[in-house]
């Protein structure tokens, strides 16, 4: 479904993507993980067309989208959350998700007839006639979510949802994310969450200073050495090697 | 629906207002005020409505004047015949800048001056060539007939301002129930959020500057028919450019009635301060500023603001 192939850009003299090749299977939730500032989010920026590649290609349902305009990408099937919320905030709830609504449906009231209906899928139906402006950061990514669901995406791109939700919250949405997946789009999600990760993604790719250092299963991954070391540094990864060694 | 049976009754109200009122000195007032409100619906169909604010309408309604006036004297066209040529000419020109501006991706204080820019390069331009009259101005020669778009009384100018007004106003009615006015609004309030459901930003930005400038245009037509003269200073002076503004600032930008209301409040605010203060120069002037200083600290969203009575919307939101 999404063919990334030796995908690479920097700012200025940072390497943020580099060389990063992976290939999404259709119909898969899966996940892309490491530390902060390994260039997930950027990742992301270059599949959906917000930033251009220096080098290589993005393939997506067979063809090659690289370079292509971010609204000329959403047309075709891949829509994208951002990390850091970006409401329309002077409209309402049922306003914002009406937008993505309208890619496919010309008509406002389908428009917003679907918009009610996906909000009540994230659990927003019972803040449709809100401004966005007033909800929670928890609401906002709902709302986020569920723009982006309005607009009937193939593959939705996941940017931390999750991020700055409490626990008890975390655990009303991964069921709402396991039932996208189940009504057939392709999910690939940023996380920090490792609970989601694990519960939610078959596969993982791990990127660090902008290249893959590891990919799998949630299970393989979080004991591969590397990938603890990415995380920890190697001063705690080998102090806890040794540890496990002794014990 | 209930906001557009609202602008029906209104309109049936104003059309039956010279069945009651004979006073010229009335009507004049009716007329003036029509005639902000469609400027101010000019502007906020891309200030209010698309974000982009403008400080340089003028350019449009310039060209609009300029186009019907030099239509009429310089190749003798009927003055009905050269309304629709003005107002293609306003969304051509709105086109042009608009494509230059959002190509580049200016925004904010930059499409402001940006606009400011083209507004005094066309009132230089228009002062310079003989095509335009000049620095003495066009005059258009005096027929009065209907055919004529020169109504021998006032009434017939009231009916033409008010059609040109109401239908800037259903323009406006069409961007709050249709696709491309939620897209137009989702620019306006966060560029990637909309590109990222799809929209062509671009397109949309470029759309709503042919339209704003086809009506701003087409009040500079109403110009120069009522008033048989128009010169550089007058067509793209800032005095167009702030009176296209204010409307919409005063009554509430981004709204369908606001317009509406801050020209009819501006312009009973300028006949009082002209019966208390008398006609000295550049009082109003002041006064409006004064006004406009209180508005923007006081009620960010304008009369209609006030009325709705939600606390104001700190735009932008989460973005910071």
């Amino acid at each position: 479904m999404l063919e990334v192939h030796n995908l690479s850009i920097s700012f200025g003299g940072l390497k943020a993507v580099e060389d990063v090749s992976l290939h999404l299977q259709q119909g898969a939730i899966a996940s892309l993980i490491g530390p902060n500032g390994a260039g997930k989010s950027t990742l992301f920026a270059l599949a959906s067309g917000f930033l251009k590649p220096e080098r290589g290609t993005v393939r997506f349902l067979g063809e090659d989208i690289t370079g292509l305009p971010p609204h000329v990408i959403c047309r075709r099937g891949m829509v994208r959350t951002f990390q850091i919320v970006q409401p329309f905030a002077a409209q309402t709830v049922h306003e914002n998700v009406a937008v993505g609504a309208h890619l496919h449906h010309r008509s406002r009231r389908k428009a917003l007839a679907r918009a009610e209906a996906v909000a009540r899928r994230v659990g927003l139906a019972d803040q449709l006639n809100k401004l966005a402006s007033s909800l929670t950061i928890s609401g906002r990514k709902r709302l986020e979510l569920a723009r982006a669901l309005a607009a009937e995406p193939r593959l939705l791109l996941l940017d931390e949802v999750l991020a700055g939700l409490n626990p008890q919250e975390i655990g009303e949405m991964i069921p709402v994310i396991r039932s996208i997946r189940d009504s057939g789009i392709t999910v690939l999600m940023i996380e920090h969450v490792m609970q989601a990760v694990m519960s939610l993604s078959e596969y993982t790719w791990v990127l660090n200073h902008g290249s893959l250092i590891a990919e799998g299963t949630p299970a393989e991954v979080s004991n591969n050495a590397q990938v603890i070391e990415a995380y920890l540094g190697r001063g705690t990864a080998e102090r806890l090697r040794r540890n496990s060694v002794h014990a | 629906m209930k906001d557009l049976i609202a602008l029906i009754v209104f309109g049936i109200v104003v059309a039956a207002l010279p069945l009651f009122v004979s006073s010229g000195f009335v009507l004049n007032i009716v007329i003036m005020t029509l005639y902000a409100a469609l400027l101010g619906q000019a502007w906020n169909i891309l200030g209010g409505f698309g974000g982009q604010f403008s400080f340089g309408h003028a350019v449009f309604f310039g060209t609009g004047a300029y186009a019907a006036a030099v239509l009429q004297v310089k190749f003798g066209w009927n003055a009905w015949a050269a309304l629709p040529a003005a107002v293609a000419l306003g969304a051509a020109v709105g086109a042009f800048i608009g494509a230059l501006s959002f190509r580049y991706g200016l925004r904010g204080s930059y499409f402001a001056l940006v606009t400011l820019a083209f507004a005094e390069v066309f009132r230089i331009l228009s002062n310079t060539f003989d095509f335009t009259g000049a620095g003495v101005g066009l005059m258009i020669p005096l027929t009065e007939s209907a055919g004529n778009f020169q109504f021998t009384s006032r009434t017939g100018f009231l009916y033409v301002i008010l059609g040109f007004t109401l239908a800037a106003c259903l323009v406006a009615w069409w961007l709050k129930h249709s696709r491309y006015g939620a897209w137009l609004q989702a620019v306006r309030d966060n560029e990637e959020s909309a590109a990222a459901l799809g929209v062509n930003v671009f397109r949309v930005k470029l759309g709503a500057t042919m339209i704003s400038g086809a009506l701003m245009s087409a009040g500079g037509v109403f110009y120069v028919q009522y008033f048989h003269y128009i010169d550089p200073h007058i067509a793209y002076g800032p005095g167009v450019s702030i009176e296209a503004l204010l409307a919409p600032i005063v009554g509430g930008i981004g709204t369908l009635f606001g317009p509406l209301l801050g020209a009819a409040a501006l312009h009973l605010f300028g006949e009082l301060t002209r019966s208390f203060m008398g006609d000295a120069p550049g009082i109003s002037l002041m006064v409006y500023g004064l006004l406009l200083v209180l508005m923007v600290t006081f009620l960010p969203r304008g009369i209609m603001g006030l009325l709705s009575g939600s606390p104001p919307v700190r735009k932008g939101g989460s973005r910071a």
